[in-house]
């Protein structure tokens, strides 16, 4: 006949209760694990398999779009996208990178480094200028990529990525940007090798198409000699870009070293043209109320 | 009369148009023609007045009689006047011929002050406006947080990790790394000839990055073929200055075999000097291999 520990009304006297209470919580939730594993050790070959503790991305919701190796119409339209000519080698990728206007010390530093990170690419600052304007003298030059990094009191906070002849335009919110001086490595800084792309976990139609748009950002035949990679992990509709060297230690072993920028990107939007914020055509959008509902549904 | 709303207004009483700084009075009234609270740029303290407004881009130029005073509604005589600056100021001058000298300046004053911000308008709305977007901050906590936690569940360092090894078992790589697979490598150890190339292939790889083990037995023995792939391992190893320590696993497993023991460091670094020698013939074939 105890009473319920909230009732009394002594404070000290309750939080006494209440450690008391919590303390055979634990107590018999030990005493139920150990009687488990006694059990299981005892049915011994017998016993049931373990549980697979539940994680978000087993349960996760399943997404229709979720792209299948074999899928022939994926293959379909992917021979035919925008990016068909840069995997088919047709087209070597030249990036033009561009902030926002005024950029402050961080955002250009960053954008430097990006730079180095991504083979083949040129930064240039905006001064004022029109994008729609840019593009078309883009286009003229051979520019197949523009990034344009926008800024937001003195960080980077923005991502725009629009594929140059006529291609898909991603928006992204970019966080959590770690420059190369304060990432914690001893490395140097990366050469100008051509890295391998590593791109992990794209597993809708949408992801695939951005999954693609990034790998375009990379010219094809990555040269081994400069082990030097490029990830981009998506986790959860995150996309993680790390840069890193790497080393076979034996077959079983790989060493890494953590080389270049750091940054997390999360996709706003995709448009089908080329940037154009009034009159595009917007692919997918991240509409806030409907979309972040569930914890459990990602759309990359 | 208007001396007495001056004196009442403008001095002693309150006046709800009149706001005070620490240097200056202004006055709030829409029809003011300067801004300023004064006796002559007061709307209600003058019983002819006269100010110029724009409405949409166009002014108008608003009058003030004595005859009308007592007809509130009709108090404020709206004049439009032309989209021509010069043609505009000479309205303002025939409407407001024979009326105070301070009022017509005033008045085309504020008409030029207004057509000037009216151009700066047009001209700015032709430029790229920034658009202000406010930040939520539930929204932002919430997903700083959960990315924090993606972060933790990808395990990058994993991942990247094992498709790198992927990557190595696929043979993307192609020989560049001489890592045959361990059952391979089993299965080799039982033929004579091939293994002992092999193994020493692996051992000089461990070697190459290793300051400790080294071996003045290897060197005797090596077979031309292990040192070109040990100067392929110190050609790549030696672009980057690495500071990794290498594994020793190779060694343990195929160490019996051949009954090394490990030596002074500088002992093995001058095999790479030896070996130069030998290099010329397959170097090419080796670095093509490569890319």
């Amino acid at each position: 006949p105890t009473f319920s520990v909230s009732e009394i009304k002594n404070k000290q006297r309750r939080h006494f209760m209440f450690l008391r209470w919590k303390q055979q919580q634990r107590k018999e939730k030990l005493a139920l694990k150990k009687k488990r594993r006694k059990e299981r050790e005892a049915l011994g070959d017998k016993a049931p398999p373990k549980a697979v503790p539940k994680t978000i991305e087993n349960q996760r919701v399943y997404d229709e779009t979720t792209v299948d190796p074999n899928d022939e119409e994926v293959a379909f339209d992917e021979a035919t996208d925008e990016f068909a000519p840069y995997f088919n080698r047709q087209t070597v990728p030249k990036i033009l990178i561009t902030t926002s206007d005024r950029p402050r010390g961080r955002t250009v530093r960053f954008c430097e480094q990006l730079a180095t990170v991504i083979p083949n690419s040129h930064v240039y600052y905006r001064r004022g200028l029109a994008l729609k304007r840019i593009i078309p003298q883009c286009i003229a030059r051979d520019f197949t990529d523009l990034i344009v990094i926008n800024e937001d009191r003195k960080i980077p906070n923005g991502l725009v990525l629009s594929h140059l002849p006529d291609g898909p335009t991603a928006h992204f919110r970019m966080s959590s940007v770690r420059l190369r001086k304060e990432i914690k490595r001893k490395g140097k800084e990366p050469t100008e090798h051509v890295p391998e792309v590593i791109l992990n976990n794209f597993t809708t139609r949408l992801g695939h198409s951005i999954g693609r748009m990034l790998a375009a950002l990379f010219p094809h035949d990555p040269q081994f000699i400069g082990r030097q990679v490029a990830t981009f992990h998506n986790q959860r509709d995150y996309i993680f870009f790390r840069f890193h060297r790497y080393i076979f230690k034996s077959e079983k072993k790989v060493g890494i070293q953590e080389l270049g920028p750091r940054f997390t990107l999360k996709l706003r939007s995709l448009q089908k043209g080329t940037f154009d914020s009034k009159f595009g055509e917007y692919e997918w959008i991240h509409k806030r109320r409907e979309m972040d509902t569930s914890r459990r549904k990602f759309h990359l | 009369s208007p001396q007495v709303v001056w004196s009442m207004l403008g001095n002693r009483q309150f006046c709800s148009y009149k706001m005070t700084t620490k240097t200056q009075n202004f006055c709030r009234n829409e029809y003011n023609l300067t801004g300023l609270c004064n006796r002559s740029s007061c709307p209600l303290a003058n019983s002819q007045y006269a100010t110029v407004r724009e409405e949409k881009g166009r002014c108008y130029l608003y009058m003030k009689t004595i005859e009308r005073a007592a007809f509130p509604r009709r108090l404020w005589e709206r004049v439009l006047l032309s989209k021509n600056y010069e043609k505009a100021l000479e309205e303002i001058d025939e409407n407001l011929i024979y009326w105070p000298r301070f009022i017509r300046h005033k008045c085309k004053q504020r008409f030029t002050k207004i057509t000037q911000y009216l151009i700066r308008i047009r001209k700015l709305t032709l430029k790229r406006q920034r658009k202000l977007v406010p930040l939520r901050r539930k929204i932002e906590r919430r997903e700083n947080r959960r990315e924090e936690k993606a972060l933790i569940a990808a395990q990058l360092d994993n991942a990247i990790e094992k498709e790198l090894l992927e990557r190595l078992k696929q043979d993307t790589y192609g020989d560049i790394y001489n890592f045959p697979i361990h059952a391979f490598d089993k299965a080799l150890q039982q033929q004579d000839a091939e293994s002992e190339s092999e193994s020493d292939a692996e051992r000089e790889e461990d070697d190459d990055d290793e300051d400790v083990d080294k071996r003045e037995f290897v060197e005797a023995e090596d077979s031309e073929l292990s040192d070109f792939e040990d100067m392929d391992k110190l050609e790549t190893s030696s672009e980057e200055e690495q500071e990794e320590e290498e594994e020793v696993e190779k060694k343990a497993s195929h160490s019996k075999s051949k009954g090394k023991t490990p030596l002074k460091g500088p002992a093995r670094r001058k095999r790479p000097y030896i070996e130069i020698e030998y290099e010329e013939e397959t170097e090419p074939s080796t670095k093509t291999k490569a890319a």
